[in-house]
């Protein structure tokens, strides 16, 4: 198997307006399987989101370098979709629309772009919703659509921050199956941010365990557990101990 | 369902409300007379005055009408201008930054002059018909849609340019797909504040020199000792402000989608 992405040395550093810097990405080093899903897990507030903006080309590193398909990163683009935590879907436009729009702007023709978003809106589960707009769509529903607009750009790599941080847990539960089924549906690469242990260990192929502020890679977990995988089993629970360990080691 | 209920409460209040408002006044006027030789004409002699302005052309030279076509034709035409030069200046800069340093010094200190201080050299530079009226109204409008539109555009959510950005937008894509219409609330609060500032406007302008409009009724009126007919001039004013408010309001719903 090929890497897909490749992390490389990546450091970030914030200057305050007083002057005082500090550094929240510290030296970070890690590679993608194509079709992998990629859980970077880490407490606290410091530098994932960061991360992964650097991924997308959004936010500019420090220092180091990131290569999607051995292509250096450089600036945004539709090869490496975003799912951002909050959603952000256009509240102007229907569903549909705001699934349409990422392959409109790309000049696609009509008929392309619009049997396209209704395949993707079927595959996240909103047949019938697609002339709703998002204030009509409940948090989960309007995550399904930020999740088929991210897929129907036919991203090399899916990223996707917190996605479901800001669900009531039983629609965070139903969500990570549906991602689930949606991956086994059509084949991704995923990098996944989260601060839930449970939610890691419950998706990744591999957990990337980020230690806090300056946020660095302090070990990469390879999942070997079979889906659909269940929370309360032995080894779910010894790995969900040894992980939270990890990260707490040093406090 | 809940809201309609809701939605006919408040109906219900708003009409009671008007009821109370034109009672008092009925009382204030009619019954209790508390000020001397008809200065607070009763709601009954503000209705007959209107009635009877319709046809009559006295003291000022024209009915009613006349003069609401007369104040109408400025406001909108000093409107549509104002607008449709404010908005595209606001919107370029909002967005390109190089226009915005070159153009927001002379704005910003241009906007400070209260539109009313322009009314003496507009009428020296432009005389006193409908020309020098409609930049007084220009002037006005000018300023309130390039303050709100600015503002709008400014405030796009960054998450929200991302978003575009990552699906390959260009900058002036972005502006069209996503500044644009998350500014668009803002621009219908600029083009309605504009609305009021433009009737602000030509009020005072016809104070100043005019042969009709409402402004110049009221002037006359005011001269003749007429307070039926200014309270009538006001009224007409108020209702054909709320009136054209009310239309943008319902353009407003044609465009703005998806938000309360």
């Amino acid at each position: 198997m090929s890497s897909i992405l490749k992390i490389n040395n990546i450091n970030k550093i914030f200057i305050n307006n007083n002057g005082s810097d500090k550094a929240v990405l510290q030296n970070v080093n890690f590679e993608v399987e194509e079709n992998e899903f990629i859980v970077v897990f880490g407490p606290g507030q410091c530098g994932k989101t960061t991360l992964l903006n650097i991924i997308a080309g959004l936010e500019k590193q420090s220092s180091g370098q990131v290569f999607i398909k051995d292509k250096l990163v450089e600036k945004a683009g539709p090869d490496r979709a975003v799912v951002f935590q909050n959603i952000q879907l256009f509240p102007w436009l229907t569903a549909l629309k705001n699934v349409e729009y990422s392959m409109k702007i790309r000049g696609f023709s009509k008929e392309e772009y619009h049997s396209e978003a209704m395949k993707y809106l079927e595959l996240v589960g909103l047949k019938g919703f697609e002339n709703s707009y998002p204030i009509k769509l409940s948090g989960g529903m309007k995550q399904r659509v930020g999740i088929a607009r991210a897929y129907c750009t036919k991203p090399d790599v899916m990223l996707m921050d917190e996605p479901f941080g800001a669900l009531d847990a039983q629609t965070r539960y139903l969500m990570q199956d549906e991602v689930l089924r949606i991956c086994n549906t059509e084949k991704r690469t995923i990098v996944f941010i989260t601060n839930n242990i449970e939610e890691a260990l419950y998706l990744a192929d591999r957990i990337v365990v980020m230690s806090d502020c300056p946020s660095t890679v302090k070990e990469v977990v390879k999942i070997d557990l079979t889906h659909p995988r269940d929370r309360t089993d032995s080894e779910f629970l010894r790995l969900r101990k040894e992980i939270s360990a990890m990260v707490n080691r040093k406090r | 369902m809940k809201n309609r209920l809701s939605d006919n409460k408040y109906k219900m209040i708003a009409f009671i409300n008007i009821v109370v408002v034109i009672t008092v006044w009925y009382l204030l006027s009619e019954v209790f007379q508390v000020f001397r030789n008809g200065m607070l004409p009763g709601p009954n002699v503000i209705l007959e005055t209107f009635i009877s302005k319709l046809n009559s052309k006295s003291p000022d030279g024209n009915t009613l009408l006349v003069h609401i076509v007369s104040s109408l034709t400025v406001v909108i035409t000093g409107y549509i201008i104002g607008v449709v030069i404010g908005l595209p200046t606001g919107i370029f800069m909002a967005w390109y930054r190089p226009i915005d340093y070159l153009v927001r010094p002379v704005f910003d200190f241009l906007r400070c002059i209260p539109g009313l201080a322009w009314i003496p050299v507009i009428t020296v530079w432009l005389g006193i018909d409908l020309k020098a009226k409609a930049a007084i109204i220009f002037v006005n409008v000018f300023v309130g849609t390039v303050v709100n539109v600015y503002s709008g555009i400014k405030q796009t959510d960054q998450v929200k340019i991302w978003v575009a950005q990552i699906f390959g937008a260009s900058h002036f894509e972005i502006l069209k797909r996503v500044a644009l219409p998350s500014a668009l609330p803002y621009i219908f609060t600029g083009l309605k504040v504009s609305l009021g500032m433009a009737w602000l406007g030509i009020i005072a302008a016809e104070l100043l020199a005019a042969q009709s409009g409402l402004g110049y009724m009221i002037q006359v009126a005011r001269n003749f000792g007429r307070a039926d007919l200014v309270i009538v001039g006001m009224l007409t004013i108020g209702l054909i402000g709320a009136f054209l408010t009310y239309l943008l309001e319902k353009v407003e719903h044609i465009f703005v989608k998806g938000r309360n």
